[in-house]
Parts: structure tokens; C-alpha cells; sequence
């Protein structure tokens, strides 16, 4: 069937994001919500590891950090296409996903998880001393580049329907993955690693490859958002941006195909219209991360799934 | 499955739904609104220099103003940009899309101001910066939508350096604040001590905003041997490092090189008294300043109005002005021949008296080296400056056709 490995609940989730994310830009800014998926599509790579591998890297802000800061400097300093740009940024983060991914895999649970965060902390102690980055200053007025070299973005709509593309497709990717034989796996690896590997799987590989599978579509988010506002910065590779993101997906459902979207959508919600009240931002995100971990600790997507038993 | 389905169904609406309506304001007015963005930093080091008495200034110019006003009203919004280019970018973005801003005004931090200037000009709005420093928003990255009002780091350099260069300071150590306003105002004075035939002994950078310590930085300066240490940073940062140079007992000589009013209120006389700083503008330099001051201080009664609170009133009232002259639907239309025609009418306000604005976005006013009295020597409440030099325009400021900036025909 065409389902793709969707089932009925899921297809019809999929459909309502999908006209979403087609009528928003009438009603919503198209800016503000291209802000939205660039994060939701970083929470969902960010639950590729944790959501179905087990794994709690502490530092993904690093490779959506370097993607924007890569993708910003080919498109201000090489003129490259926007497509590249934002591939380029989700190939730089996937190559330091593969060395860092490398080192960190060899240790389970905190220690995985502190070793993630030392390396996070090392890039961004790089990001502040290296000339391309422009340090404090990050890299700043990006040209919007043109979409396969031809095609002008500079309008807001514009680069709004690559976004969703960009978006949607890199859903889709993890949706496939995680269904696939080698989501079951890692899924695995998850439940009983030392059955996975009495079972005779190179749990070790598989885990690799899931990082470095999460650390490209989290640097890609990281190129796309960089292109949208034209600028990269230092903010983006802070340990806050990282742990902005666990809390994006245990607000959303850790483990869930919607739950990040959706921590997405309510995580920059609040940011965008508590701004003007300065630090009630972080305030209200800690109240919520109170109730979240007291009240419903599968998060919204993961408790709707509970009530209703069905896997969003 | 069906209940799932609604109530799925329903979360994605809902939320939707919430996300929308506070963007569905009704925008219908009597009159044709004009907006004003007031963009500084209003909870980190920069609150005070700029900050609330930022937005009074501001306001204080439309309400002066509003009977003048031909056909329209003003409105001023503000916000806080962290200090973050990245959200002061992400604002300015919003506030010229969404809310209709026609022009943002103050912005310190040069590195947000310069991000911001981009967004102005392709959006094709109004920014005059009054708050941030760096020489580059009327040089390399100079654009047509954009005007420097208040000061800069050249005139900074050239002012307050060059005074410390002629009283014999000819070999520095810098302390600078690690992004484009520490790095253009190091380079700036560079240049200048190097002219004189001085020299730079060395320099340490450190990471902007958060630094409290400078220690660390303050002893590497001592053991340089230089005569003069020259801060290269601003707000919090200036008053926590000559603090700590005074605890220190640092026996080189302090060259503030950006240092208000606010600051030297911060600092106390007995810290501050003696040393030399710049301002285009200071609160009791004749009748006109005086009687702005007088208006300003009901409304922020703790923090006198320094250059920058003065910028963002005087910028104001000129951007009001010509849209008087341009009509009020000249700045919707297209920023850039608002700034045009801003460039062509001279300017005159209480705070900065009679001057203009040059084609690379340059204001042109006096500027003003003064040296901070000792506690012995102060009258009353904020009387902190002794008027030491004058600086006409044409001595003040960067030639036109040294700043590189594109706007200037060769």
C-alpha cells in the first residue's frame, strides 16, 4: 500500500500538518512559522536518538549551530544555490556527528550524554574564536540565495514553500527510517541492548549511523533557518539552544513521530508572544517543564496516544 | 478511532486558532498611524545608557511634536534585544512585516545594529541608530536606509585618544570587548596613536555580554608596561573594569575611550573624578539642553538623559519632521527616500542644536571632550563634566571620503 508504514490515525495527523502548514502562512506569519519547522525539524532528528535509540545527546545544538553558520558563509561568501547551502549545512554537522557520534557511542547513558554536551561546549568555544563565524557578531546579512540558481527566494512566501518542502520531507525521512527494518533495531537497542547484541546486531554501528543520520537533518533545520533569517549566531550553539530541544520534545512526546512538531509549535508559541515580557519566557518554559514531568509525562502527543491507543 | 480523530482534529485547530488571533488586531484607525520601534538593550549592560529613558526621549519627541503633525499620529512600541544580533534581527524583521514599524530607532551594540541596518534596507524601512558605536554603519557597510545619529567609534577615538596622546600617553594596552564595537573602537584608536607615532603594547579580548571579571585582563595590561589602558567597551562593562582598576590599584592611566554620563553617575565622583570622556551631548551645556533635561526628568527621574537618550529624541523629531515634508505616505512607501530627504534638510533640535546629516548617513553635530570633576568640584545633583574642548563638525567626524562607504560618489 501506499502508506508508507502509516497507520489510519497517523495518515490523518499527517494530513491535518500538511493543511497546516498550507493555510498558516494566510493567517500567521509566514516568518514566524518558518521558525516553527526549522525547529520542529530539528526536535524530530533530536528524537530519532533519544525517542528510538535511547540515546540523550546533551549537545545537538552543535550540528544545527555549524549547519546554520556553514550554510549562512556559502551563502553570503560562494554565492551557492539554496538547496546546497542548506545540504552543505546538514553534511558539515553530519561529518562532526560521525567523529563526535564516534567517541560518545563508546559510553552509555550520563556518560554518553556528558560526553555529547563536552563536545558541544568545545564547538562552541570554536564558534566564538574562529574568523569565519564572525564571533560575537555571527554572520550577519545573508543574502536570501536563489533555489536551484534561478529561482528568488527573497520573498517571504517564497522560501516559506521550500521550508515546508525541506520539512516535510525530512518528516517523512525519519517516519521511513524509524519504520524500517533498521528503525526496528535500533528500537531494540533501545528496549534490552545487551539482547540486541546477543542477537548478533553491531549495536555500536547502528548506533553511529543513527546518530550521524540525526546529526545531517539537524544540521540541514540549522541551514534552512539561517537562510530564513539571515543570520547565524552564537545563540544558536549555546547548551541552551540544546537543552531547548530535550524540553521541545518531552513537552511534545519523546518517542512519538508528532509529539516534537508539536513541542515545536508550543515551545516557539510562547517565545514569540511572551518576547515582550523579557525573562517570563524562560520563567513560563520552566512551570511548563514542572507540569510536563509532573502531570503528563509521556507530553501532549504521548498522553493523546495513551487516552485514545493509538501511535501518533 | 472517531473520538481520536476530533480531538486531534480539535488540538491542531485550537492551537491554530491561538496562535492567530493575537495577529488579527484591528489595524483601523481615524488616522494613518506612523510606528516607531525603540530596539535597545533594556536587562543587560546596556539599560542604563540606553534602556527606558531611550523610549522617554522618544516619546517625549512625538509629544512634542503632535501638534505639529500633519494628518497622522506616532505611535512608539519597544522591545529588548538581549544583546542577541540574532533576536534583534528576528524583531526588526517582525516589527517592519508585521507591525507595521516605519522606523526603529536607538539599537546599541554594534553588532545587533549592524545586523539590524541589513534588515532596513532590504525591507526597504527607516533606522536611525543612536545607541551603538562602530564606525562601519557610515563606512564599509554604510546603506541608504540608515542614520547615525549620536556618535562613533572614530569621533570617540579621535577625541578622547587623541587627548591622552597630546597629554603624552603614547603607549596603550587595550581591554576590549570581544565583538564589532570593542574591535572597531580598538582599531580606530589604533590608528590614531599610530599617527601620533605611538604605540599599542598589546590587547585582550573578552567574551561580550557576560564578562564580570577583569582581573585576569587588568594584570596582563599592568605587565605590559604601557602607560595608558584604553577600554575598548562600554555600559557595565567600562564602569565594572575601572572599578576594578581602582581596587587594583592600577597605576596606568585610564582612557575611557566610550564612556555616558549614566556612567560616570554609576561609577561616583571619587572614582570617576579626573578622567576624560566624549559625548555629543551633555544635559547642563546651555539653556536649550537644560530646559530639555527639565522636560525629560519627570519621567525618569534617576537616570539623566546622556548622548544616546538625546540621539533617540533629536532623531525622532527630524524623522518626523520630514515626513511632514514627504507626506504620510512617503515612509510606507519606500525608507530609503525618507532617509534621502532627511539628508537634505538640515537638522535642529534643543539637544544637538543646528547640524545635518551627511550622504553616508553621518550626523553632523559638535562634539564635546570634557574631563569629570572631582567630588570637591561638583555643585548638585549630576553636575559631573568640565568642557574641556570643542570639537566642530569638520574636525569631529571621519571624512566624508575616508570611510569607504559606497553611498559617497569618488
Amino acid at each position: 500500500m501506499f502508506s508508507l508504514g502509516f497507520t489510519r490515525p497517523q495518515l490523518i495527523a499527517l494530513a491535518v500538518m500538511v493543511a497546516v502548514i498550507a493555510i498558516a502562512p494566510m493567517a500567521v506569519y509566514p516568518v514566524f512559522m518558518m521558525k516553527i519547522m526549522c525547529f520542529a525539524l530539528f526536535a524530530c532528528a533530536f528524537n530519532l536518538l533519544i525517542g528510538y535509540v535511547g540515546l540523550l545527546s546533551f549537545g545537538h545544538a552543535a550540528y544545527f549551530g555549524m549547519g546554520c553558520y556553514l550554510s549562512a558563509y556559502a551563502a553570503k561568501h560562494w554565492g551557492f544555490p539554496a538547496e546546497i547551502c542548506v545540504l552543505l549545512g546538514g553534511i558539515v554537522a553530519a561529518a562532526m556527528g560521525a567523529v563526535f557520534g564516534a567517541i560518545a557511542i563508546k559510553r552509555q547513558g550520563i556518560y554518553f550524554s556528558m560526553i555529547t554536551l563536552a563536545l558541544a561546549q568545545f564547538t562552541y568555544f570554536l564558534c566564538t574564536q574562529m574568523a569565519f563565524t564572525g564571533g560575537e557578531d555571527g554572520i550577519q546579512n545573508v543574502p536570501r540565495p536563489f533555489l536551484l540558481g534561478f529561482l528568488s527566494l527573497s520573498n517571504d512566501m517564497a522560501i516559506y514553500w521550500m521550508v515546508a518542502v525541506v520539512f516535510l520531507v525530512g518528516f517523512l525521512a525519519i517516519f521511513r527510517i524509524i519504520h524500517s527494518p533498521f528503525g526496528q533495531v535500533l528500537k531494540a537497542i533501545r528496549e534490552n541492548e545487551p539482547r540486541a547484541i546477543s542477537l548478533g546486531y553491531r549495536v555500536d554501528d547502528y548506533k553511529l549511523l543513527a546518530f550521524v543520520l540525526s546529526t545531517f537533518i539537524a544540521g540541514a533545520a540549522g541551514g534552512m533557518k539561517s537562510l530564513v533569517f539571515g543570520i547565524a549566531s552564537l545563540s544558536d550553539v549555546t547548551w541552551q539552544a540544546s537543552g531547548q530541544i530535550v524540553l521541545t520534545n518531552l513537552l511534545g512526546g519523546m518517542g512519538t513521530v508528532f509529539g516534537p512538531v508539536v513541542g515545536a509549535v508550543i515551545i516557539n508559541t510562547l517565545e514569540f508572544y511572551l518576547s515582550p515580557f523579557g525573562s517570563w519566557v524562560t520563567i513560563t518554559q520552566g512551570l511548563i517543564f514542572v507540569a510536563c514531568v509532573m502531570v503528563f509525562r509521556r507530553g501532549v502527543i504521548g498522553e493523546l496516544g495513551a487516552r485514545f491507543k493509538v501511535a501518533l | 478511532m472517531e473520538i481520536s480523530r476530533r480531538s486531534l482534529l480539535n488540538t491542531v485547530a485550537t492551537g491554530a486558532a491561538v496562535s492567530a488571533l493575537p495577529l488579527r488586531r484591528a489595524r483601523a484607525q481615524a488616522k494613518p498611524v506612523i510606528k516607531i520601534g525603540v530596539l535597545n538593550d533594556q536587562s543587560g549592560p546596556y539599560r542604563d545608557t540606553g534602556g527606558t529613558t531611550s523610549v522617554v526621549c522618544t516619546k517625549q519627541a512625538v509629544a512634542e511634536f503632535a501638534s505639529q503633525m500633519s494628518g497622522y499620529t506616532v505611535e512608539v512600541i519597544t522591545a529588548d534585544h538581549q544583546n542577541k544580533p540574532d533576536v534583534g534581527a528576528a524583531i526588526a524583521r517582525q516589527w517592519y512585516d508585521q507591525e507595521g514599524v516605519d522606523m526603529i530607532i536607538d539599537v546599541p551594540n554594534s553588532g545587533v545594529a549592524l545586523a539590524v541596518a541589513g534588515v532596513a534596507k532590504d525591507k526597504n524601512k527607516v533606522h536611525i541608530n543612536s545607541g551603538a558605536a562602530t564606525s562601519d554603519l557610515t563606512g564599509a557597510q554604510c546603506n541608504a536606509n540608515i542614520v547615525h545619529w549620536t556618535y562613533d567609534t572614530w569621533m570617540l577615538a579621535q577625541s578622547t585618544g587623541g587627548a591622552t596622546v597630546k597629554a603624552g600617553g603614547d603607549s596603550w594596552y587595550f581591554i576590549t570587548a570581544d565583538y564589532a564595537f570593542g574591535h572597531k573602537l580598538e582599531s580606530d584608536t589604533t590608528d590614531l596613536i599610530k599617527a601620533a607615532k605611538g604605540s599599542v603594547k598589546g590587547s585582550s579580548s573578552y567574551p561580550f555580554p557576560g564578562t564580570t571579571d577583569f582581573s585576569s585582563f587588568l594584570l596582563q595590561a599592568q605587565s605590559s608596561g604601557a602607560k595608558v589602558l584604553g577600554l575598548a567597551n562600554a555600559g557595565g562593562d567600562t564602569i565594572n573594569s575601572i572599578k576594578q582598576a581602582k581596587e587594583f590599584g592600577l597605576t596606568m592611566d585610564i582612557a575611557a575611550l566610550l564612556m555616558f554620563i549614566t556612567d560616570v553617575n554609576a561609577l561616583g565622583l571619587d572614582v570617576a573624578g579626573g578622567l576624560h570622556l566624549t559625548e555629543s551631548f551633555y544635559w547642563d551645556l546651555n539653556d536649550k539642553t537644560r530646559a530639555f533635561t527639565k522636560r525629560i526628568l519627570p519621567q525618569s527621574p534617576d537616570n539623566y538623559p546622556n548622548m544616546d537618550h538625546a540621539g533617540c529624541y533629536a532623531g525622532s523629531l527630524h524623522f518626523m519632521k520630514t515626513i511632514n515634508k514627504m507626506g504620510v505616505a512617503a515612509p510606507k512607501a519606500s525608507g530609503r527616500d525618507i532617509v534621502t530627504a532627511m539628508k537634505a534638510i538640515p537638522t535642529e533640535d534643543d539637544c544637538f542644536g543646528k547640524g545635518s546629516i551627511r550622504e553616508d548617513g553621518r550626523g553632523m553635530f559638535n562634539s564635546y571632550l570634557f574631563q569629570v570633576k572631582k567630588p570637591a568640584e561638583s555643585k548638585g545633583k549630576w553636575d559631573y563634566y568640565k568642557l574641556v574642548q570643542t570639537s566642530e563638525p569638520a574636525q569631529a567626524w571621519r571624512p566624508l571620503n575616508a570611510g569607504g562607504c559606497p553611498l559617497v560618489k569618488a
